[in-house]
């Protein structure tokens, strides 16, 4: 290729030219990238890249007295009627033949009135629900205009102003996590209380919790509660199967859970 | 061909690309928020609006610098893991302002019993009692503390806290049984039931002072051979000593 006003272009100087604008563009955007680290760190402030948040509980230690259902209610303003729940307890009962009973009356708030034939239960116990954070979210790959998404400190949250009401992640998630708010007309779901870990409080549910049977921390930090959780106990988490990668871990969950 | 080498036809199409391209990014400008895709596909300033919500719930530790003679009460009892809030509600308001906001304390029936109310669901153990027969009409503060809630007495029954295991064995073969016939209780059990355990038969001969076919119980019991029957296993790790299987 030779051009009339220009030098000829050979191959050598095509892909010198190609790599010293890759090169310069990289070294801008590595400068920017790390200058931008280096102010987080000298303000001291909440670095959300530090953390990543994940949530154990523990089955056996559940006594179904639904005082975090309504302590989520409480701190996050939560409708009480119609009934949607940001966590809620279910009471799994197996009967010795047929289909297990799930339920869940006032999300376990007001406790749970016997309903089955006692003598014909094989094993019968709670667990407690809530949005699981996947690692690999269902929801926030459908919403169709970025109002939902994993922050970096891996807690699944809503944008109440940018959600457009579409109802697709509601739809989405396989635990049925998210309900649409009555009065703001939008997706709303459990944020592990992010107003709360942000400033170094365990989420509401966590801290009412008489038994200690729901336990937050921190996924790759030694001196989490969780580590200790994760340690000593065989985990599970709700349909593996999907691959959703929940960051809600179970203890002691029966086959029947789902 | 005009002075630019530029065919004619071409000019009007590259005025009005120009004009949709401007179209486009001025709408993008308008209607993309400004911190739209920082860290990802949302509104980075998103993250900063949730986290500033209220806080209703003050924690725990909060509690502890002016309440500390019943923080200290608390620390020694039973009730050491539960959250003061778990039962006196938010009280972030009452941190604020001590005096204009008071937390609730609930001081009848209805409260206690939604952990320690009998529910087959609950896992054994957990101390339960049955509220419509539990002294009706009695406030549970009346005879118990709730920051310090030890028994008034050590519990006559087993089935104050092995409530599911009693409904179970009360209708079985075993009813007449009492529990000690198979289990050795230490009194210490009673006072710290997690500390000092109960006994679950550690041999066969428990189970063979009646089923044995050489004991001398009534003769309607069923029999076995125990030197043979079940080999090595402890007679509980087949059979359900608290409703045990008949004719099956």
């Amino acid at each position: 290729m030779i051009d009339n006003n220009n030098k000829p272009v050979n191959r050598r100087g095509f892909l010198g030219s190609c790599s010293r604008f890759i090169a310069a563009g990289l070294g801008a955007i590595s400068v920017f990238k790390f200058g931008g680290s280096l102010w987080g760190q000298e303000n001291g402030q909440y670095n959300p890249a530090e953390h990543n948040y994940a949530m154990g509980i523990d089955v056996h230690k559940c006594i179904g007295c639904g005082r975090c259902a309504d302590a989520c209610k409480r701190e996050n303003d939560v409708t009480r009627e119609p009934y949607y729940f940001r966590t809620w307890v279910e009471r799994y009962v197996i009967p010795s033949e047929g289909e297990t009973v799930v339920d869940s009356p006032n999300g376990g708030i007001d406790g749970f009135p016997e309903t089955v034939d006692k003598n014909d239960v094989l094993r019968t116990f709670f667990v407690p629900k809530l949005c699981n954070h996947c690692s690999n979210p269902p929801c926030v790959q459908v919403c169709p205009v970025g109002a939902t998404f994993a922050s970096r400190d891996g807690v699944v949250l809503v944008d109440e102003k940018y959600c457009v009401g579409c109802r697709y992640c509601i739809q989405a998630c396989p635990y049925g996590a998210r309900y649409f708010h009555p009065e703001s007309k939008t997706a709303d779901k459990c944020t592990f209380c992010y107003h709360r870990i942000t400033k170094g409080l365990p989420p509401a549910c966590v801290e009412v919790c008489p038994t200690h049977a729901r336990v937050f921390g921190e996924i790759g930090q030694l001196s989490s509660p969780l580590r200790r959780f994760v340690r000593f106990n065989d985990l599970t988490v709700l349909k593996p199967w999907l691959n959703t990668k929940p960051k809600v871990y179970y203890a002691g969950a029966d086959g029947e859970v789902r | 061909m005009n002075k630019l080498g530029i065919p004619g036809q071409i000019v009007p199409l590259a005025i009005i690309g120009v004009v949709v391209i401007a179209a486009f990014i001025a709408a993008r400008m308008l209607f993309v928020p400004d911190t739209f895709g920082e860290y990802g596909h949302y509104r980075a300033s998103a993250v900063e609006e949730i986290a500033s919500q209220e806080i209703v719930y003050a924690g725990h530790e909060a509690c502890n610098d002016c309440h500390d003679d019943i923080f200290e009460t608390k620390q020694e009892s039973k009730h050491r893991d539960v959250s003061c809030e778990a039962c006196h509600g938010p009280a972030a308001d009452h941190i604020e302002a001590p005096d204009e906001f008071t937390p609730t304390a609930p001081r009848g029936r209805g409260y206690c019993p939604l952990c320690h109310g009998y529910n087959p669901s609950r896992p054994s153990g957990f101390p339960q009692i049955l509220p419509k027969t539990h002294n009706p009409g009695k406030a549970c503060m009346t005879c118990h503390d709730p920051h310090s809630p030890v028994l008034p007495h050590a519990p006559e029954d087993c089935s104050a806290c092995h409530r599911d295991i009693a409904n179970v064995k009360q209708v079985s073969h075993h009813a007449t049984l009492s529990c000690r016939t198979c289990h050795d209780v230490p009194d210490e059990h009673l006072i710290q039931p997690k500390f000092v355990r109960a006994e679950k038969p550690a041999n066969r001969e428990r189970c063979g002072q009646c089923h044995d076919r050489d004991s001398d119980s009534p003769r309607e019991i069923p029999r076995i051979n125990i030197e043979t029957h079940g080999e090595r296993n402890l007679c509980w790790e087949c059979h359900y000593p608290h409703y045990p299987e008949v004719g099956k």
